[in-house]
């Protein structure tokens, strides 16, 4: 439970940040709340030579009004996501997933940011925002770039970011209404053993968690939903193509059977909240 | 019919009131000291080289390179340490004459046993510095094929040491009347025949163990901190296996974050902390991290069970024979070969039965040595039975509620000597049934679950019952002699009063979150008339309580709380003569009221007994022959274990879609006899709740085909916290114990034995009409989806 020995640098502005990652990006890591990184640190899983801690940073942390979408600096914290009232105006969903990440001191420390760019599909923040559509953008030695949310995600704790890119800014569009999310776990503060988020403002967008290497959509739902399926025919496709993982927690045929029940129940949700 | 039910305050005194814990406020200002906070200028920090095999021959260990790394001090193996032993590991608890006990050494010599075994250590100036060189430590390992499963490990097909004779530790055997048994199955009209599995459970107290050994600047005296539930017994056991005069070593348990039985033990670190300051000449310590917890400290439960039951056809049971395996892991540790034997006097319950029979084998396997976890052997024993009465109660299409009432051991028949050779002290288990099922809405619910069932509802509901009766108060020496236990069960206390009339209590109890601060001292102040905050309680440090036998198997109120009253009754018959002599009275004619003794008849003629306290000190006017201050001392052997029971009752939903099992509500009805303060009590039964349905439905140690334990982190090992738990509806019935002066029973495991069967009665319960008989613990989503998916619905959709 002691982590590496490794070097601690405290960024003052992301110019800091991005400074120090662009000296040696493999092994340096961005560490905001800490509530991702530091426990597989502590395991030893993750031993990083430069820790940059970004969580001082000033001004990256809000949820703001931006016309058609709502724009999230990457250092917002979960609980000032889940009771931000811009957030729970116009994209409600994300709200409420975030307070559906992890326990109290979680929410309390960890950043959006911080999870999106870590890329764990267990996670509940990464499939709400594939199901929103979302934008993150980056910020690196080559500029400022925007990556839709459905190519950032790539892998394992892989994302599309650069090692030496930093997420800045989550931009959302607005979805107030026809949302939903099923979030399946032992415990409250567990990660989900599968998890659903459903958007069925504009056209239907289901995105799973924890169904894969990485988050995951439901393309069959999708195409099932578009071609006018009802929510259980569209559930039955919930895991076409999918390989999630076998783990102490649940066999990859039962996270299957837990997807079509939970989409299931999700779409129905969802189409009820739209009206 | 319902017992009384105890008010919440007493009619004069403390006793009996909801006295807030006297403990609380240092412990959640974060002002309790725990070993890790103890600050000790100079100690080495040892780190632990563990095997990461289940088995495995340890062709070399290297470590060199270690040696070489920043702040190292020391680095040794197995052999390099071999000399320090007078004797190997101690287990206390022999419990046959021809019991196996493989060798075992703080650190291995040249076989790992599981993964977790200490292969080497290394002493360094920070921890940190003592991991990263241990991680530098080179072993060369042969892995070898590991006995895992219990049941594999049983056949011999693996044996867990070379060179054993077989894996078998011990077979013991309860059979007073045999042919009975045989007879009562043959002429049975209905037989059941349930096989059970108790997983392995991680004891996961809130502090990991920490050691910090300090070796006294002269004298040749060592100070050991440790997180421990017993430092009397400890520095016994450190002495005999170190080979340090017993008088040498002091041990002292600060705040004890917890135990659970798993602190009631004698740990290699502990033994290497003491070995490794006498050898180095310095302070030697070391803080156990959460994972290594998981594989370093000992496991609960693991067994596998089998019960049977012969029952009339009116469902009066005649016999319960019963088989265990139990899995010993890799080593016997303190008292491992006894926790089985614990509950082999309750397989039969609450149920007046009169024939019985039981036989254990315990096994070794290449995991974690398991031994004492809150309940030790009780739990499983209650398990076995009150899941085996609802098999019965579905066989003879009988409400479970009736099958136990007309079984229960009745009220009259107390003091009961109970086929398994116990006289159970007290009882009235009627009452508790009824008090639970008057408290959960007993026959509405089964008509909501009738309701749910034919609205063909995917949240159905499941009522489960469980009645327990265990044994407390370990334990009338005797009785403890009688199953080869190497030590009594007697607990000595000393009360004295200072000059300023202050108390201070001494006792051989060493609590670790039970509140003894706060009963001891209510006991004591009603006893002398002194406010609870006016008495001191001194524990849990051998050199200001040289003598005593600690705390676990609910032990410490009825055996050490009576040593207490009965210490402050010698004080207060002490002072009686003192004030009689100062008021010129005679002792009888005096009356002890709020802390003031007068004389009968007589209120104006009177002396508080902090006068007198002050008057014993001076000394200057005693009476002839008394001997200065007040004090005194009692040591109590006790003549009977107690016998707390009650009945639990659980409700869950059970979604059939998903598998979720959702504990709704649940009602506690537990008799521990007379309560010195109900609040505590209460917090004793919802910690024994949750910890009981976190068996039945979260947590195990998992292990893989090769011996890896793959629960190691809290991530994976799910203990659950109170979003998962609905609140308690406790009630309480009141039948004293007439064993101890008292009258009381003891409460810190009942929740444990008594929630585990409920919640899975009740899950069984609700799937029953779907076909399903039985669940594994623990009972996952997965576990019900499955089962539900495989369960051929009963016609008529019969209960």
């Amino acid at each position: 439970m002691i982590p590496a020995s490794f070097e601690y640098r405290r960024a003052g502005s992301v110019e800091d940040a991005l400074g120090w990652l662009a000296e040696d990006p493999d092994s340096t890591k961005l560490l905001a709340g800490g509530h991702s990184l530091l426990p597989l640190m502590k395991l030893r899983l993750a031993t990083p030579g430069v820790l940059v801690d970004v969580g001082r940073v000033p001004g990256l942390s809000y949820v703001r009004d931006a016309g058609d979408h709502v724009a999230i600096g990457a250092l917002t914290r979960h609980r000032d996501l889940e009771i931000s009232e811009v957030a729970r105006a116009f994209v409600p969903l994300l709200a409420h997933v975030a307070g559906q990440v992890g326990d109290p001191q979680v929410r309390h420390r960890g950043t959006i940011g911080g999870s999106l760019a870590h890329g764990d599909p267990a996670s509940d923040l990464p499939a709400a925002v594939l199901a929103l559509d979302a934008t993150m953008v980056a910020d690196g030695p080559r500029g400022r770039r925007e990556i839709a949310a459905s190519d950032f995600f790539r892998g394992f704790l892989e994302t599309a970011l650069e090692p030496d890119e930093m997420l800045t800014e989550i931009r959302v569009r607005k979805a107030p209404s026809g949302w939903a999310f099923q979030k399946f776990n032992r415990r409250a503060q567990d990660w989900a053993i599968v998890g659903v988020a459903a958007v069925l403002d504009g056209d239907p967008r289901v995105a799973l968690v924890n169904m894969g290497s990485t988050t995951v959509r439901a393309r069959g739902t999708e195409e099932a939903l578009a071609a006018g399926a009802d929510a259980a025919e569209a559930a039955d496709r919930a895991s076409e193509g999918l390989e999630p993982s076998s783990d102490l927690h649940a066999s990859a045929e039962y996270r299957r059977h837990l997807a079509t029940v939970l989409v299931r129940r999700a779409l129905v949700e969802a189409a009820a909240a739209r009206g | 019919m319902s017992a009384p039910v105890l008010e919440d305050h007493a009619a004069a005194g403390v006793v009996g009131t909801r006295m807030l814990r006297r403990e609380d406020a240092a412990l959640l200002s974060g002002e309790a000291r725990f070993v890790h906070d103890v600050v000790v200028p100079g100690a080495l920090h040892m780190a632990v080289v563990r095997s990461p095999y289940a088995h495995a021959r340890i062709r070399s260990v290297d470590v060199s390179a270690a040696l070489g790394m920043p702040g190292v001090v020391a680095a040794m193996t197995g052999a390099d340490l071999a000399a320090e032993w007078a004797s190997p590991m101690p287990c206390a608890w022999p419990v046959t004459a021809d019991m196996q006990s493989p060798p075992h050494l703080p650190v291995a010599l040249d076989e790992a046993c599981y993964v977790g075994d200490a292969v080497a250590v290394v002493l360094a100036g920070s921890q940190a510095e003592a991991q990263d060189a241990a991680a530098a430590v080179v072993v060369d390992y042969e892995e070898l094929p590991a006995a895992v499963d219990l049941e594999d490990a049983a056949r011999d097909g693996v044996l867990a040491h070379l060179g054993a004779p077989s894996n078998r530790a011990y077979t013991w055997e309860l059979a007073p009347d045999p042919e009975a048994v045989r007879r009562a199955f043959d002429d049975a009209a209905v037989t059941v025949k349930e096989r059970y599995r108790q997983q392995r459970l991680i004891p996961a107290a809130m502090e990991p163990r920490g050691v910090c050994v300090v070796p006294q600047p002269f004298g040749g005296e060592y100070v050991v901190y440790s997180s421990t539930q017993i430092p009397h017994i400890l520095r016994t056991m450190l002495g005999l296996t170190a080979g340090v005069p017993e008088e040498r070593i002091r041990v002292i348990a600060p705040s004890v974050g917890g135990g659970f039985g798993s602190k009631l033990d004698v740990y290699a670190e502990e033994l290497l902390c003491l070995a490794l300051a006498r050898r180095l000449r310095r302070p030697v310590r070391w803080s156990e991290e959460r994972s290594e917890a998981a594989q370093a400290t000992i496991h609960g439960r693991g067994q596998v069970q089998e019960i049977e039951l012969a029952a009339d056809a009116d469902g009066r049971v005649q016999a319960v024979r019963v088989h265990l395996l139990a899995d010993m892991g890799a080593y016997l540790q303190l008292v491992t070969p006894g926790v089985p034997i614990l509950g082999a006097f309750l397989y039969h319950g609450t149920y007046d039965v009169p024939a019985y029979s039981f036989t254990c084998t315990g096994v070794f396997t290449n995991k974690t040595p398991t031994d004492a976890y809150r309940g030790a052997g009780r739990p499983e024993a209650t398990y076995a039975i009150e899941r085996a009465m609802d098999a019965l109660a579905r066989k003879l299409g009988m409400d479970p509620a009736e099958l136990r009432r007309r079984n229960y051991i009745g009220a009259d028949k107390f003091p009961y000597s109970s086929v398994a050779g116990l006289v159970f002290d007290s009882g009235e288990y009627e009452a508790a049934l009824d008090e639970a099922l008057g408290l959960v809405g007993y026959e509405a619910l089964r008509q909501e679950q009738a309701r749910r069932r034919s609205d063909g509802a995917t949240k159905l509901l499941g009522v489960g019952l469980s009645s327990y009766v265990e044994m407390c108060g370990l334990a009338p020496s005797r009785v403890l002699a009688s199953l080869h236990y190497v030590a009594g069960g007697w607990e000595t206390a000393t009360v004295r009063m200072l000059p300023t009339g202050k108390v201070q209590v001494v006792t051989g109890a060493t609590p670790h979150g039970q509140g003894h601060v706060t009963s001891w001292s209510m006991i004591v102040a009603d006893k002398l008339g002194v406010p609870p905050d006016d008495v001191e309680v001194l524990h849990s440090d051998t050199g200001v309580s040289p003598l005593g036998l600690d705390t676990y198997g609910s032990r410490s109120l009825s055996v050490g709380g009576t040593a207490i009253a009965l210490a402050a009754d010698r004080l207060v018959d002490k002072a009686r003569l003192l004030a009689a002599y100062r008021l010129e009275a005679a002792p009888e004619d005096l009356e002890l009221s709020d802390g003031q003794f007068a004389v009968r008849g007589s209120p104006s003629t009177s002396i508080g007994i902090g006068a007198l306290a002050f008057e014993a000190f001076t000394a200057h006017d005693l009476p002839e022959g008394m001997e200065p201050n007040l004090e005194a001392s009692a040591t109590y052997d006790p003549t009977n274990f107690t016998f707390p029971f009650g009945t639990h009752i659980a409700v869950v939903e059970v979604d059939t879609e998903t598998g979720r099992v959702d504990l709704v509500r649940y009602v506690g009805v537990d008799d521990c006899g007379n309560q010195i303060n109900p609040l505590i009590v209460d917090g004793q039964v919802h910690g024994g709740i949750a910890q009981g349905v976190a068996q039945a439905l979260y947590e195990e140690a998992s292990y893989d085909e090769r011996g890896n334990l793959l629960t190691t982190t809290f991530a994976d090992y799910l203990v659950p916290a109170a979003s998962e738990l609905p609140s308690f509806t406790l009630g309480r019935t009141v039948t004293p114990s007439p064993s101890n002066p008292l009258g009381v029973k003891g409460v810190g495991e009942a929740g444990t034995i008594a929630s585990t069967p409920a919640v899975v009665n009740a899950v069984v319960d609700a799937l029953s009409h779907l076909g399903v008989e039985d669940l594994e613990m623990p009972v996952t989503p997965e576990r019900v989806w499955r089962s539900v998916g495989a369960a051929a619905p009963v016609p008529g959709g019969a209960r």
